[in-house]
């Protein structure tokens, strides 16, 4: 059959495939990426893009691999990130091998020295780690979490700034009851040892989808910033845990309070449950009346009731 | 085809034109299946008769130009277009009207169009439209949306006349809704889903009638499972994620 449209270049197939790849839900991606072949009908193309879209959409949904060898999860993010494929683990100290694509860890090796902070940050480092690893087990019950140096790791000792990074992530994937969410987030924790205080900015970002016949996401997300005392690595932990837990409990509130006016409120805005006259609309009736205007006016002067009655 | 409408139930329905519009230059072959079984967003224009608002849809166009059920004219004019018969047009001219109003009550605003046709069977179809826009800018009336939308499509089938006349009612809802302020941050959802009802109803309380309130219905139900099941889902994903201390259970198994 002849079709008037030109057909794609490789390159505009390619693009398309990127943007369903990126943009697919939490946890959906082979799910994507597997309608998404059937729909090209070319591999190299699929191929291309999916070298490409995967680590993009792997990094941005810190997604969590098990690591061979039973050393538990490690998080795929860009602050983890070496060199292609290999990512950090900082809590074992090890390097892991990552296949985008298939989703897995292919290898495990030890760091080396000049990929590990120095002494004096790894006292902070692994003090915040052992704090969080408390309160996430806490408060996701599937999820991991990690603790990075993006600044400064090689400062030896006080006189100098540096920034750890926070980054927890719980995901649920329920493909039989047609449900998949994610919980994502950041703390950038900046240490300035000129005023000896630290300041903290958090990014929460929330995802569900649920799509028995049907198709509804939320996408929820929320900024925040702080500020303690810049102390000792264990007192410095403790404070900045303590930081995080509060705004993140704050934050869970507040989604629990959006939704809880969804259907009194905010709904509403789009379509009531029931019209303003709080009854069924008198269908029965308007075969009597041709003009808008004057079910309008016999509403206005409230005799529905007469309507409804005969 | 399947795994098209595969990707149209993963993809964030906030990008259903993006992802329609990317599988119709996949897939060109398949462009009248997708269009006849993809929903999109409703589209407005103005008559230049009547002034009103009116919706754009499938079942208004021939050939670049869209029927206004006001004036009943094409826009842009379009000579040897098809129109509904004069008794078809009546019943549309009567819909309309009472539509308007039907959307007052329940939408508070709002714009709406109903456009008949006749078919090969006898009998007649009939399409009801909704388009809201709740948000502050738009026609909310609390001011709690940044940005909101409903388009609701109802389409109906209707059998040929007899005492007893078949109703075949298909109604999609599609939303889109984000609040945002700075303790809370952003909150979106979004999504469509689509429904069908069926009916034999007696022809002597009235076409209008009668699929007035099939319409009414099953909006109302539509509206019901978005609010309880759809968006209920979604919360208890959440909290499944990060359950609150002082929830106990929670019904999601793990997979």
């Amino acid at each position: 059959m002849a079709e008037e449209e030109t057909e794609l270049s490789d390159q505009q197939k390619k693009g398309i495939a990127k943007w369903f790849l990126i943009n697919a839900p939490a946890g959906e991606i082979q799910y994507v990426a597997k309608d998404l072949k059937s729909v090209l009908k070319d591999d190299d193309v699929y191929n291309e893009a999916a070298a490409v879209a995967f680590p993009i959409y792997n990094k941005s949904h810190l997604i969590y691999l098990k690591m061979p060898g039973g050393y538990g999860d490690v998080l795929v993010t860009p602050y983890g990130e070496l060199q292609d494929n290999e990512y950090l683990d900082p809590k074992t100290a090890q390097v892991v091998i990552v296949d985008h694509v298939k989703q897995v860890c292919k290898r495990v090796r030890p760091a080396t020295d000049e990929e590990l902070p120095s002494p004096y940050i790894e006292e902070y480092r692994y003090a915040l780690e052992a704090e969080l690893l408390k309160y996430a087990a806490e408060a996701y019950p599937k999820g991991s979490c990690a603790v990075y140096c993006t600044n400064g790791k090689d400062v030896e000792g006080p006189g100098s700034d540096f920034e750890l990074v926070v980054v927890i992530s719980a995901a649920r994937n329920s493909p039989h009851n047609f449900c998949n969410g994610s919980w994502r987030a950041i703390w950038n924790i900046e240490f300035r040892d000129d005023i000896q205080v630290l300041e903290l900015k958090g990014k929460c970002q929330v995802g569900a989808h649920y799509f028995e016949e049907g198709n509804v996401q939320l996408d929820a997300k929320r900024e925040c910033r702080d500020s303690t005392m810049f102390q000792g690595p264990d007192d410095t932990a403790t404070a900045v845990v303590h930081l995080i837990r509060r705004h993140e409990n704050e934050y869970m509130a507040s989604l629990e309070g959006s939704y809880f006016d969804l259907s009194d409120n905010t709904f509403k805005e789009l379509r009531r449950k029931l019209p303003v006259t709080r009854t069924l609309f008198p269908w029965h009736n308007t075969m009597q009346f041709n003009l808008k205007r004057e079910i309008a006016e016999e509403l206005r002067i409230g005799e529905l009731h007469d309507i409804k009655r005969a | 085809m399947e795994a098209a409408l595969g990707l149209m139930r993963r993809m964030p329905p906030r990008h259903s034109e993006t992802t329609l519009s990317a599988l119709l230059s996949l897939l060109p072959g398949h462009s009248s299946d997708l269009l006849s079984q993809v929903d999109l967003p409703l589209q407005v224009s103005s008559d230049v008769v009547s002034g009103q608002k009116f919706i754009l849809c499938e079942y208004n166009r021939d050939a670049d130009s869209y029927r206004s059920p006001w004036s009943n004219k094409y826009h842009p004019p379009l000579e040897d277009a098809p129109y509904p018969s004069s008794k078809l047009r009546q019943l549309e001219i009567e819909a309309n009207d009472i539509f308007t109003v039907y959307c007052d009550q329940y939408y508070e605003g709002g714009i709406s169009s109903v456009y008949m046709w006749e078919d090969d069977n006898e009998g007649f179809v009939a399409c009801f439209l909704v388009k809201k826009d709740g948000s502050k800018t738009g026609q909310g009336r609390r001011g709690y949306l940044e940005e909101g939308t409903w388009d609701a499509i109802h389409v109906i089938e209707v059998g040929p006349d007899e005492e007893v006349t078949r109703y075949c009612l298909t109604s999609t809802v599609m939303l889109s809704l984000t609040t945002d302020d700075v303790s809370s941050g952003t909150f979106s959802l979004s999504g469509s889903i689509r429904r069908q009802m069926n009916m034999n109803l007696p022809v002597a309380d009235g076409h209008l009638s009668n699929m007035g309130k099939m319409i009414e219905e099953l909006e109302g139900k539509l509206r019901n499972s978005l609010d309880q099941v759809y968006f209920g889902k979604t919360r208890e994903m959440v909290c499944t994620l990060r359950p609150s201390n002082e929830v106990v259970h929670m019904s999601l198994p793990s997979s």
